[in-house]
């Protein structure tokens, strides 16, 4: 079988046309960095290598998919999407899958579907829809009823419960607002009254996610318990230093003394086997990462554009803040995965998701 | 030049570009706090944490609670702890697992069942955790193992705490056991958030009052920091959070009660419960054959837990909570009470009780157990003698819907709420129940027949209650209609503090029902242990007023026309022998439930049980026929008078 070159050359082109080179390369050199955490973080096995590579791929085409069609024609799936989202939620709170005491799967026969994993993307989907649509006619309720929006998924899935989450998707809508004008005078005031609002929330935690929040204000108060894992993540970057234990060679990591290493608390494999170096050339790459998706949101042309690329940037910001933060204790335990690092399917397509979508908006200036 | 789409393009434009800078400027701060922290970690805590982590430098110990004490009303000890040593191995540490196990097989007698559990336990465990090879060392196996300790890495004699339950089988079904924590109760422990608390325990409560009260007897573990040296030894500690020990329990029940009762049933099958009416509070409470908790502390051994469970009289099963049998004439005097309530008879109506009862328009027999029949009585007469046929015709007059409700008051048919798991809740027949229970069947099956109600008037036929049950509807009779909860707990005894915290001493509820009923039926119960009534030798030379009512329980429909012939049948198809009690009749401080299983008539087999259980905890006389054998201090009568106002 012989394969002409040219043949070759249009398929190249045609694959690479939708895509944002800059994003790529830089995507590319963290999903190389994950492959080599996973590796070490799966005590040298390649199944999770491999499996990472499948749903890798197919996030990838996903995206593809999504980089070649116009903004206009994504924007038009937003109110069913947002509405089978919020369906699926309700489907989970009555006929959910409960794994460790909260109830976030949906059984399909096939596979299990995380409806929240959906709504991260649909709610700022959604958002950025209705003020497009009402652009010219905006008016104060309008706000009002994007809150409504904002806060039915949210009351779902903080039912759950899952509380990381509802953050996570409340904070997506909340950059929509803030990319499409809500005032200052109420972004201000808002942050005071969630200050005010504290103590009543305290009340409403569980007392799992309290104790969460009291361990990391102060690890050792718990230190066989809920500090437990914080501590010996900080022990694994901390002992990582200035150049890291090596590859493979972290004692924390291999003496089974973090939780979670392939997924949620990855970044403390990493740390501890590339140390300080290692870590800021992680941040390096995501803010290269973010200034380019900033980059296309500055140049996006509408509404929709500006308020769907802007929260998709920063969403992605949060996510690898908030893990990366969490892991060095900084902030308390919630489950959040490292984008494009952990091992894990359903957030990995989420990301490749809006990174598609990013890229279908840059697509559209002209 | 853009399309104009914005109201005002250029403030619009100018105001989404400041978002941006606003945005872009706090991600960039944000990530400069994360990289601060990165260096404080790595950099100037970097020797902290390189200490920590060189493994092993800094451990945290758990150290454990003592588990809670149980002990009965008088504070003997039914459930204790004792200190021995164990062999334990941690694998991680071992360059050659099966050498070392030889090694120590020669200083140190390991049986083959010990490296059976072992292996079973390691696969169970982490590498890195300790596992007992062998528990309960001698003190000369302990020394001679300390003494080698240098050839054995990896090897450590630890004194742990070991459970022990002094009175085996008599308290097997009341007590129930604690046993090593397997998968399914870690899965429990994670679910409930009580993974810490648990660190380095090996036991949890499995079943009995071990399991419902375990937050009570568990305690809160403490830890230590200490520092290690590489070869692991501890060189000093750090900081030391003390444990806190598991509460003591003080039961209701009186040990030395349960064992005249479990002497009084000698080899026999079945269960008693006896209840002081006037608490709730459970005296006595025996399911016979029992089995001896001791045996699954460490993991059973297949042997004998084949043969507990293969064995055909069920040790196992705790039949005073969860046997349900049909309970026979003891039944009447609930009937009684509902046919007082309904009016359905008057107090001193007489009525035929003949030998035989045949519905109108149907040729089948109901027979009485007396063959001749009793010729005619009114209520009163009827429980005396236990005229079936009686009790036929009256709840063939009345009907289920008048019987159900009236006997449900009395708890029958349902959980009582006492402090075990997996009670069963029985079947009071109702209407409802038979349409339910049915379901899936024609329905020809699931129809109510008035015939139904005929045998259930008689405690036969649907009726089926546990003894615990019975003995709880007979001492709310007793009391006259103020119900208590049955409870084993008395009183949880804080460790802490050494305060105690009862257990609920109010009455649960009261009955709405007459009081002149509820002293007929009583006196009617007092007349069958006089002349002429079906237990009447039981009331010979009693010292004080006693009233019960005797039982037996059909465990096979006996064929049209023969005659019920128990030496004939073989045993498991003899009827069950039932009586229930209480005394002194006006204030009462005892009321029991027995059924001895497969043995006949109630006041054969059933109703000396009862009058010995009574002779001893009202006067403190040990019954003659089992007073060699009693292993329990006799009682002394004094503190007992004192304890009630009589």
């Amino acid at each position: 079988m012989t394969l002409q070159p040219h043949l070759i050359k249009r398929l190249w082109l045609t694959i690479k046309a939708p895509l944002d080179g800059p994003l790529m390369l830089f995507l590319g050199l963290i999903f190389a960095l994950s492959l080599v955490v996973l590796y070490s973080a799966n005590n040298q096995g390649l199944d999770k290598i491999d499996n990472k590579l499948v749903y890798t791929l197919l996030s990838l085409s996903i995206m593809w998919l999504l980089a070649r069609s116009r903004p206009q024609s994504i924007m038009n799936f937003a109110p069913p999407i947002y509405g089978i989202g919020v369906v699926l939620l309700l489907a989970v709170h009555f006929k959910g899958v409960t794994v460790n005491g909260s109830t976030r799967w949906l059984e399909l026969g096939i596979t299990r579907i995380q409806p929240s994993e959906i709504m991260k993307i649909a709610l700022p989907m959604m958002l950025a829809w209705f003020f497009q649509k009402y652009e010219l006619s905006m008016r104060w309720w309008h706000y009002l009823v994007a809150a409504v929006m904002i806060a039915i998924p949210c009351a779902l899935v903080l039912k759950q419960p899952d509380l990381g989450t509802t953050m996570l998707i409340a904070a997506s809508g909340f950059f929509v607002l803030f990319f499409v004008g809500l005032p200052w005078k109420v972004i201000l005031g808002g942050m005071i009254a969630a200050g005010a609002c504290m103590p009543v929330v305290w009340n409403m935690l569980h007392d799992y996610q309290r104790r969460r929040v009291m361990t990391m204000i102060d690890p050792m108060e718990d230190p066989l318990g809920a500090g437990y894992h914080i501590i010996q993540s900080m022990i694994a970057i901390g002992s990582g230093g200035p150049w890291g234990k090596g590859w493979l060679n972290g004692t924390q990591t291999h003496l089974d003394y973090i939780p979670e290493r392939t997924t949620d608390f990855i970044f403390a494999v990493y740390s501890e086997e590339f140390g300080l170096v290692g870590n800021v050339l992680l941040v390096i790459l995501y803010t290269l990462v973010l200034s380019r998706a900033m980059m296309i949101t500055a140049g996006a042309q509408t509404l929709y554009g500006r308020a769907m690329a802007g929260a998709i940037t920063l969403s992605f910001f949060v996510y690898a803040f908030v893990n990366m933060g969490m892991v060095a204790g900084i902030l308390p335990v919630v489950g959040v995965p490292l984008p494009f690092v952990s091992y894990g399917g359903t957030a990995t397509v989420t990301l490749f998701v809006g990174m598609g979508m990013l890229m279908s908006i840059g697509n559209a200036r002209r | 030049m853009r399309p104009t789409r914005f109201k005002n393009p250029q403030a619009e434009d100018g105001q989404f570009q400041l978002r941006l800078i606003v945005a872009y400027v706090f991600m960039l701060l944000m990530f400069c706090v994360l990289i601060a922290r990165f260096i404080w970690l790595q950099v100037y805590q970097y020797e902290h944490f390189s200490t920590l982590a060189q493994n092993n430098r800094i451990s945290l110990l758990p150290i454990l609670p003592n588990r809670g004490l149980i002990m009965d009303r008088n504070g003997v000890i039914l459930a204790q702890n004792y200190s021995a040593y164990t062999l334990e191995l941690v694998p991680s540490k071992m360059p050659d697992m099966n050498a070392t196990v030889a090694e120590l097989k020669k200083l140190v007698n390991i049986t083959p069942r010990d490296e059976k559990l072992f292996k079973k336990l390691q696969g169970e465990s982490k590498d890195f955790e300790s596992i007992p090879l062998k528990v309960k060392l001698t003190e000369e196996e302990a020394a001679r193992v300390a003494a080698n300790a240098w050839r054995f890495p990896g090897v450590q004699v630890k004194a742990r705490l070991f459970r022990d339950y002094p009175y085996k089988e008599l308290t097997s079904h009341v007590l129930g056991y604690i046993g090593r924590i397997n998968q399914k109760d870690q899965e429990q422990l994670d679910d409930e958030d009580k993974t810490t608390n648990y660190k380095g325990t090996n036991y949890i409560g499995k079943t009995g009052l071990e399991a419902v009260y375990e937050d009570d007897l568990h305690g809160q573990v403490g830890f230590e920091e200490v520092e290690t040296d590489s070869g692991g030894r501890a060189i000093r500690s750090l900081r030391r959070t003390p444990p806190v020990n598991g509460n003591n329990l003080k039961l209701a029940l009186d040990i030395r009660l349960q064992e005249v009762a479990d002497k009084l049933f000698g080899n026999r099958r079945g269960a008693l419960v006896a209840i002081d009416p006037q608490t709730g509070g459970v005296l006595a409470f025996l399911s016979k054959p029992g089995f001896d908790p001791n045996l699954f502390i460490d993991g059973i051994d297949s042997q004998s837990w084949a043969a507990l469970n293969s064995d055909w009289q069920k040790p196992m099963i705790n039949r005073a909570l969860r046997g349900t049998y049909p309970p026979g004439s003891t039944f009447k005097p609930f009937v009684s009470m509902a046919a007082l309530e309904t009016h359905s008879i008057g107090m001193h109506d007489v009525r035929p009780a003949p030998a035989f009862f045949t519905l109108p328009g149907s040729s089948h027999q109901f027979r009485d157990s007396n063959k001749n029949g009793n010729g005619s009585a009114n209520l009163a007469k009827a429980i005396q003698v236990s005229s079936d046929t009686f009790f036929y015709k009256l709840a063939w007059d009345m009907g289920i819907d008048k019987i159900a409700p009236t006997v449900g008051q009395f708890g029958l048919g349902r959980p009582t709420g006492i402090d075990l798991d997996g009670e069963a809740s029985g079947v009071l027949p109702t209407k409802e129940w038979k349409a339910k229970r049915f379901a899936r069947y024609k329905e020809e099956f699931r129809r109510w027949y008035p015939a139904d109600v005929v045998s259930i008037g008689i405690g036969q036929g649907f009726n089926s209650y546990t003894p615990l049950q019975m003995a709880n509807g007979v001492a709310i009779l007793a009391n006259e209609g103020v119900a208590y909860k049955p409870h084993l707990v008395q009183e949880v005894v804080d460790a802490k503090t050494g305060k105690s915290r009862l257990v609920e001493a109010k009455p649960d509820r009261t009955l709405p029902f007459k009081k002149e009923n509820f002293e007929y039926v009583k006196a009617a119960m007092q007349s069958v242990l006089k002349p002429g009534g079906t237990a009447w030798r039981l009331g010979v030379g009693l010292p004080y007023t006693m009233a019960g009512k005797t039982g037996t329980a059909q465990v096979v429909a006996i064929k049209q026309g023969a005659k019920y012939n128990a030496s004939a049948l073989a045993e498991q198809y003899r009827d069950h022998s039932w009586f229930v009690a209480f005394a002194p009749v006006d204030k009462p401080r005892i009321a029991v439930a027995v059924i001895v299983e497969n043995a006949g008539f109630g006041a054969a087999a059933a109703a000396p049980i009862a009058r010995g259980l009574f002779d001893y905890y009202i006067t403190g006389k040990v019954p003659g026929s089992i007073s060699g054998d009693m292993k329990t201090v006799p009682m002394d009568t004094a503190d007992d008078a004192a304890a009630t106002s009589d």
